[in-house]
Formats: C-alpha cells, structure tokens, sequence
C-alpha cells in the first residue's frame, strides 16, 4: 500500500504534540477535543491505559498517547487535552480518547506532499505511521489511529494484564 | 397503491409471531375444552389474519397453506366438524409448520425444499382427509332443507351475477380487469352487461359505475376462488355466486335480489344457459306462490343473503368486530422500535446523573430556594426514571403460557399425564430479561417435566395423584422477581449427586455436605443424574448454562427438594438490568461501587486484626473464619493507608467474604455503563458508572472477586 494510497481525498489533518514532537490525525476521525478532565484508572490494566472518563454519561477509554509511544507519562498542564477519536475495530465503531500534550491546528496536506514512513529513526513503531507529511520544511507524522488501536494491541493489552 | 413491503413485511413478521402464540394457546385451551367456542373463534382468527397479511405480501408458500388450515378451522367454527384431541394435534403441527413457513419467509427464501416440502405436503393432505371425512354425512344434512324447497338446474356452469358499486371506477377499479381474471379460472360460456341502473344524461356522473354484469362461467375451481376474485370489490358491490347444478331457489333468490327486473333477469340467465326457459317459468312460479312479489330492500336482502350463505354474513360480521377489536387495541398499546427506548433510557440515566450533580452543588453553596428546586426536580426525575423502565416491562406470561406446549408435548412423547399451573403472570419483567430467561427456564421447565415427574404407573404406586402438576410461579420478593418452577414429582436423589460428585472429583468422599452444598452441585458442568438421555433432557449439559444465563442477568439459582415430594428451583432476578443500588467506599484515591444487594455488613478492621492479618488473609468474625482481599493492594491502588479500615462483607451463592476499603461513603442509585471492549477481560470489575460529580466510579464483580479470594485462600489454606 502506497502512502498515497492510504492518506485517502481527505487532506485536512489536526496537530497535536507529545514532548516536542509534532504528530497528525486524519481530521475525520477526530471527534471533539475536550479539556483534561478526571480520569479513573481501572485496576490491573497496562500504564498507558489511564482509565475512563465521562463523556456526556458514556464511559470512554483514554489512552496516555506519551506512554504508548515510549516516552514519559502525559503530566497534566493547562494545554493537557483529550483528542476523542472514532475508530474502527474488527468493523466496529469505537470510541477512545487520546491524551495528548496540546492540540495544535488544523492543516491541509496535499496527497503529494506525504512521504512514506521511514524504516528507521523514529521512535514509534512504524506501523503505527501513515506517512510523514511535509510542511514548511518540516516533518508532521501522520498517525494511523485505526492501527494503533488495532485489536492486536488490545490483546496485548490484554496479555500484559494476564501477567501482571 | 404504493406500499413499502418492507416495512409492512416487518410489521407482519412481528404480528405473526403474536398471532402463532395466540394460536397456539387457543389449541391448548380447546384441548382441555373442545366445546369453547370462544378458542375456536380467536384460533379462526389469528389463521385468517395470517392467511390475509401473507397474500397481501405476496407470501405464497404462508397463504396457500393457512389456507387449508383456514378451511378446517371454517368447518369447526360452524360446528360442523368438532374438536377433538386428532385435528389439534393436527392444528398443532400446522401451527408450528406456518411459523417455519414464516421463518422462511423472513429468511427471504423462496419456495419450499426437502423436509419443508415434505412436511407441507404431509399436512395439507391430512388437512383434505380431516375436512373429506367429516365433510361427507354433514354437508348432507346442511344440504337437505334446500332440496326440499325445489328443483335443480342442470347446467353445469357456474353463474355469477355482479353490480359494481358506484363508487367501482373512483377508487381505481375496472370492472373490465376483474372479468379477464374470472376468465382465468375457467371459460367464460356468456356474459351479459346491464347497465339498466344509469340515469338520465343530465343526472348520470361519468366516473360513476353502473355497470352490471351476469356471467356464466365454466370452472373447476371452488366458490371460495371464484369469490376470491371479486376481492377487492366485495365491499361495495352486490355479488351472487350460483354453483353448477343450484337449487331452483337460488335462482329465485338471485333474481329478486337483483334490482333489475324480475323477468329480464330471467331471460338473461335462459340465454346465458343458466336456466332453460321452462326452468325459470318454474322459478317464477315458484316465487310467487311462495312469497309476495315485493322487492326486498337492500338490507332485506343481505339479511337473506345472511341465512343463505352463513359464513358470509358471519365473515363480515367477524370481520367488522375485529376491525373494532384492532382499533381499541392499537389504541392502548403502541409498537415501539426497541432501540428508541433504549436511547431514552439512556437520556433518562443521563439525567439522573446530571440531576445529582445540580443537587451535590446546589448543597455545596448552600443556597436554600436553590436546593428546594433541585430537590424537586431530582424526584421528578426520579419519576420519569420509574415510567421510562415500566415502558419496558412486559408481563412474564406470555412466556409461561409457551411452556404449556413445551409440557403437553413432553407429557405426550413419555406418556406421562402432567399438568401445568401458572401463577403470577402478570408479573413485569424488564423486555430484555424477559428474552433472556425464556431459555433457562424452557429447560427448567423440561427438566421438571422429563426428570421430575414420575410415569404414571410409578406415581400410582407411591400413592400419589396420577397426573403430576408443573407450578410455574412469579412474584416480587425484596425488589426482586423471583420465578419459580416447581413439580411434584420424585424430587433430587441426594445420595444419587454426591455419589456422582465424588466420582468427578467435585466434593471428597465422606465430606459432610448440606442440602443445598449437595443440590448446589446439579449446577456443575457436565452434572447430570439421569441414567437414560432422552430427547429432552439428560445430557448433562444445561443446568450449569442455566446458572450462568441467570448469573449473567445478575440474578441467583437455587433448588429445593423433598424426595418423594417434589423439586422447586427458585430463580432471583434484578428488576432491571440497567439500574442497581450500589453501596460507594473508597480505594485508595478512587470510589468504587458495591451492588447493595450482596452487602451483608461493614465491620472495622481493628488494629489488633490488622496486626494478626499481616501474615494471613482471613479474621475471626465473631468465632466464623472470614477470608478477605485487600481491595487496594488487589487493585494496586496508591494513597495512604487510612488509619480506619473497613472490612465490607458480601455474600454471595450462599458464600461470604470480606472486602478491605479504605472509606465507606453508602447507598447509590447506580446506572450501569458497560466499560466497552478496551476493558473487556478486567478481572474484578463489572461495569462502570458516573457519580453525580460527573466522576466514573467503577463497579465490582463480587462473584469473580470471591473466586479469586477463594482460590488464594484455599492455596495457601492448602
């Protein structure tokens, strides 16, 4: 599958930041962005599962964006925010939040700026990585949510907390 | 005429399924009563309906078939065949091959094939032998009268005298389309148009129909498929079918039922060949001598129209008060899609929460007029919550009465006499539970039936009645619904399931066990004390699927039994799933949620306990061992150890354990949210709610809590 290919007609794109990195989501997956709010943690779940949150009376996942990526845990700040994103897994829809450092904008990125993931030199396993979007000289990974969430990270989820 | 098929498909689907239960409880109720004639009347209904609904669809392999049922239930409902145990069980089979039909159809599968195919054909021929049988010496006798009253003609051909209604071409009809179809049925030998009833040209109204026609028709096809085809005209026409072969006295009947003239008439039906001329001199004759020449009014007419063709009148009759019947109906009950109420329970749960939010600040800022409001509007909301979950009640006998067959059909196949009590049925469960338990306690209910009930010989020799009885019974007990299922039959052979057990490995041999400890066991997997399978039941596999169904609801099982006597298998169930009184405590930093219902008490952990504690995980509650969890290290929570811990003890299937918490806060209306598939498999922890701070509180699984507990607490016991 070609970059091209898998970032689809949609060009617009929400930015948002872990630590100094700057990272993207296909803005039609993005629901609302809501302020940090009280997350309770369920017991006996991986570290970057911070646990749920009321959204409007629906209890929703969050997921620490930071820990997932191997860096330190998300500490809250004022720009502290929960990115709800819709995903789709195994055909069903589901709906998460991403904590992440800040919200940034909306940007468009024209299908032909977009290169494919590099094989090395990030920190983040590559398959979570759509392709790397070029703007202004500078270099925005492009998340594919959807693989991130894939229910074989859930199952490692899963196997971390029959371990633990 | 644009019908959306598929929603009128669903509707019939979901109509169907309604008018196959009353069918069948109608059967039931004829079998034990053949002569209630209200049974027959309903059953003749729900066929009718069925038959009508489905050709309206286009549903063939449905009509044609309810269609010979529909003859059978014709001749019962006018007493000229009788119910007897024979044609039910009949109906019975019909009963269920029309709901497979239907399945079918639903299924979109066109046709029938194989087991159906044969199955169909089977029926509908027992169906023509019952009706051939019995139709022969009555037919007769209904005949007998007529023949008194005058000749027959000899024309073999059928004549049908027609008057479009006025209003015939304004509501789309053509008189012309229904005579092509008629042509369909056979050959059409004359037909003669009248059109003596239009008036003048300043008078007559072009879109009005005043058209007649008298046909003569050669057919092998029934009256019924003949009148059929005036269908859609019925209403608003005057229509006589003569067969071939027709007394004198119909003729006559026809002729002065006609608004034409007498003697017109008759020399159409002469050149149509209905009648040769003598014959209708005869006819004539006959009339006059036998009744004044006074032309009957129209409603005269039906009325004799009536005691000629009985099931006309009768059809119309039945027709229009179950029109009256439908129309009060649908004025008390309404057909809601599940999935809106769903979404309104689940705004009224929103609003609970929000409410309890408005009611925790308005208390915060202690602003009196504020709190008086809220407190208003929180037990309002409480009111809306109550009506939004009885919107989803529905009583719990209908299920019962499906059981009737379930036990009659039992009962038959091992010639066992047993009956069926029901008790409690308008009981209301939530429509979801309702779904849930019908299948737990389907095998319940046949368990009792197969294993409970004795034979009938053996019953006689133990001095008992020879028919057993099956209770079903529901009732509220302490905001639950309790469902019992009770016979009286041989009861649990205790020593038969511990012996059983011990040779699985469940229980140690000579290990002192309850009553309960001992009938308890039955729930194991794989635990059966039949020596025979049958059919029904004996499998080993379902009294464990039962428990855990019923687990599954939040709801218990347990069994009584006296042997000799008879078994009770008593099922708990929630009032409804969606909403359950909690008892909060606090974890470490987090608040989570205890159902009520398994709080037994709440001890403090004393010092002197938690000293003695350190190195075991159980305490002396007062003079019983108590094993117990610490929630916070279970859960690896974090905060200081609070200097007065609490131990919260629940109980549950008949076992208590401790939970050690850190805070006791008390009782909340809880709305359970599921935790979705991300936390899926969390062991511990059952579902999740939202404070009325707007915070999740989690809430426990106590019975995969206390398996846990139990398995530590036994390893190292052990």
């Amino acid at each position: 599958m070609s970059a091209a290919e898998a970032v689809s007609e949609n060009m617009q794109y929400l930015t948002f930041r872990l630590e100094d990195e700057v990272f993207a989501l296909d803005i039609t997956q993005v629901r609302e962005v809501l302020d940090f709010t009280t997350v309770t943690k369920v017991p006996r779940t991986p570290d970057f599962m911070r646990g749920v949150i009321n959204l409007r009376g629906s209890v929703v996942p969050v997921v620490d964006m930071r820990l997932k990526f191997c860096m330190s845990r998300t500490e809250q700040t004022v720009n502290t925010c929960i990115i709800i994103v819709e995903i789709s897994l195994d055909g069903e829809k589901l709906v998460i939040g991403a904590l992440a450092d800040s919200v940034q904008e909306v940007i468009e990125i024209e299908p032909g700026q977009i290169e494919p993931p590099p094989r090395i030199g990030t920190r983040l396993n590559t398959e979570f990585i759509k392709g790397m979007g070029k703007r202004d000289e500078q270099f925005i990974i492009i998340l594919d949510i959807d693989r991130i969430f894939s229910s074989d990270e859930l199952a490692l989820a899963n196997g971390m907390r029959e371990a633990s | 005429m644009e019908i959306d098929l598929g929603q009128a498909k669903t509707t019939f689907l979901a109509e169907s399924q309604e008018l196959l239960e009353e069918m069948e409880s109608s059967l039931l109720i004829l079998e034990r009563d053949p002569a209630d004639q209200n049974a027959v009347n309903s059953l003749f209904r729900a066929a009718h309906t069925i038959k009508g609904s489905s050709g309206v669809l286009g549903i063939e392999t449905v009509e044609k078939f309810t269609h010979f049922v529909e003859n059978l239930l014709e001749k019962m409902r006018t007493g000229q065949i009788k119910a007897d145990s024979g044609n039910i069980e009949l109906l019975l089979q019909c009963r269920d091959h029309i709901s497979r039909l239907i399945t079918l159809a639903a299924d979109e599968v066109e046709g029938l094939s194989g087991d159906l195919l044969r199955a169909d054909n089977d029926l509908s021929a027992k169906l023509a032998g019952c009706l051939d049988e019995r139709d022969a010496a009555p037919a007769v006798q209904a005949e007998a009268p007529e023949a008194l009253e005058g000749p027959s003609s000899r024309t073999d051909a059928w004549h049908i005298s027609i008057r479009f209604g006025r209003n015939t071409l304004k509501t789309g009809m053509d008189p012309i389309s229904f005579i092509a179809y008629l042509a369909k049925l056979g050959e059409v030998v004359s037909i003669t148009t009248l059109f003596f009833s239009m008036p003048g040209p300043e008078e007559m109204d072009p879109e009005d129909c005043y058209l007649g026609f008298e046909i003569d028709l050669k057919s092998d096809f029934d009256k019924k498929a003949i009148e059929d085809v005036f269908d859609f005209v019925r209403d608003e026409s005057t229509i006589r079918i003569l067969p071939p072969y027709s007394r004198m006295a119909s003729y006559v009947e026809l002729i002065k039922g006609m608004p034409e003239d007498s003697l017109l008439l008759g020399e159409i039906l002469v050149k149509g060949g209905a009648l040769t001329a003598g014959e209708l001199e005869e006819a004539l004759k006959y009339q006059d001598e036998s009744q004044a020449a006074k032309r009957p009014l129209i409603g005269e007419i039906l009325v004799e129209e009536g005691s000629t063709y009985p099931e006309i009148i009768n059809a119309a009759l039945e027709k229009q008060k179950k029109n009256q019947s439908i129309s009060a109906k649908e004025a008390a009950t309404l057909r809601i899609d599940a999935a809106k109420l769903d979404s309104l329970m689940n705004l009224v749960g929103e609003l609970v929460i929000a409410g309890a939010g408005i009611d925790q600040h308005a208390a915060r800022i202690g602003d009196t007029p504020l709190q008086e409001s809220a407190s208003i509007m929180l037990r309002l909301v409480e009111e809306i919550r109550e009506s939004a979950m009885k919107v989803r009640m529905v009583p719990i006998g209908e299920t019962f009465n499906r059981f009737r067959r379930v036990v009659r059909d039992i009962s038959r196949e091992l010639g066992k006499e047993i009956e069926i009590s029901i008790s409690g049925a308008e009981t209301e469960l939530d429509k979801n539970v309702i779904e849930k338990i019908s299948d737990p306690l389907m095998h319940l209910v046949r368990n009792a039936a197969d294993h409970g009930i004795e034979t009938t010989e053996a019953r006689k020799a133990a001095g008992k009645r020879a028919s057993g009885t099956i209770r079903l019974r529901a009732g509220h007990d302490a905001g639950c619904i309790v469902i019992e299922v009770e016979d009286d039959g041989r009861g649990l052979d205790r020593e038969k399931i511990v012996e059983k057990a011990v040779a699985r490995g469940l229980v140690a041999a000579g290990q002192h066990l309850t009553d309960a400890e001992a009938f308890k066991l039955v729930f194991e997997p794989g635990f059966s004390t039949a020596d025979e399978v049958t059919k029904f039941s004996g499998r080993g596999v379902g009294m464990d699927v039962v428990r855990k169904n019923i687990e599954a609801l939040r709801g218990t099982i347990e069994m009584e039994s006296a042997r000799g006597k008879g078994t009770t298998v008593r099922v708990r169930l929630p009032l409804t799933m969606a909403i359950i009184d909690g008892f909060m405590v606090g974890i470490g930093q987090s608040p989570y949620i205890i159902p009520l219902d398994m709080v037994v008490e709440c001890v403090e952990l004393s010092e002197e306990d938690r000293r003695a504690a350190g190195k075991r995980n159980y305490v002396n509650l007062r003079g019983e061992v108590l094993p117990f969890i610490r929630l916070k290290e279970f859960f690896n929570e974090t905060g200081e150890d609070s200097k007065y811990e609490n131990i919260v003890i629940v109980q549950y299937a008949g076992h208590k354990i401790g939970l050690v918490v850190d805070e006791l806060f008390g009782e909340v209306q809880t709305v359970i949210k599921s935790l979705g598939r991300v936390y899926r498999e969390v062991k511990g922890i059952s579902g999740a709610t939202i404070l009325g701070n707007g915070r999740v509180a989690l809430i426990l699984d106590v019975p995969r809590l206390m398996q846990t507990i139990e398995k530590n607490y036994f390893a190292r016991a052990g």
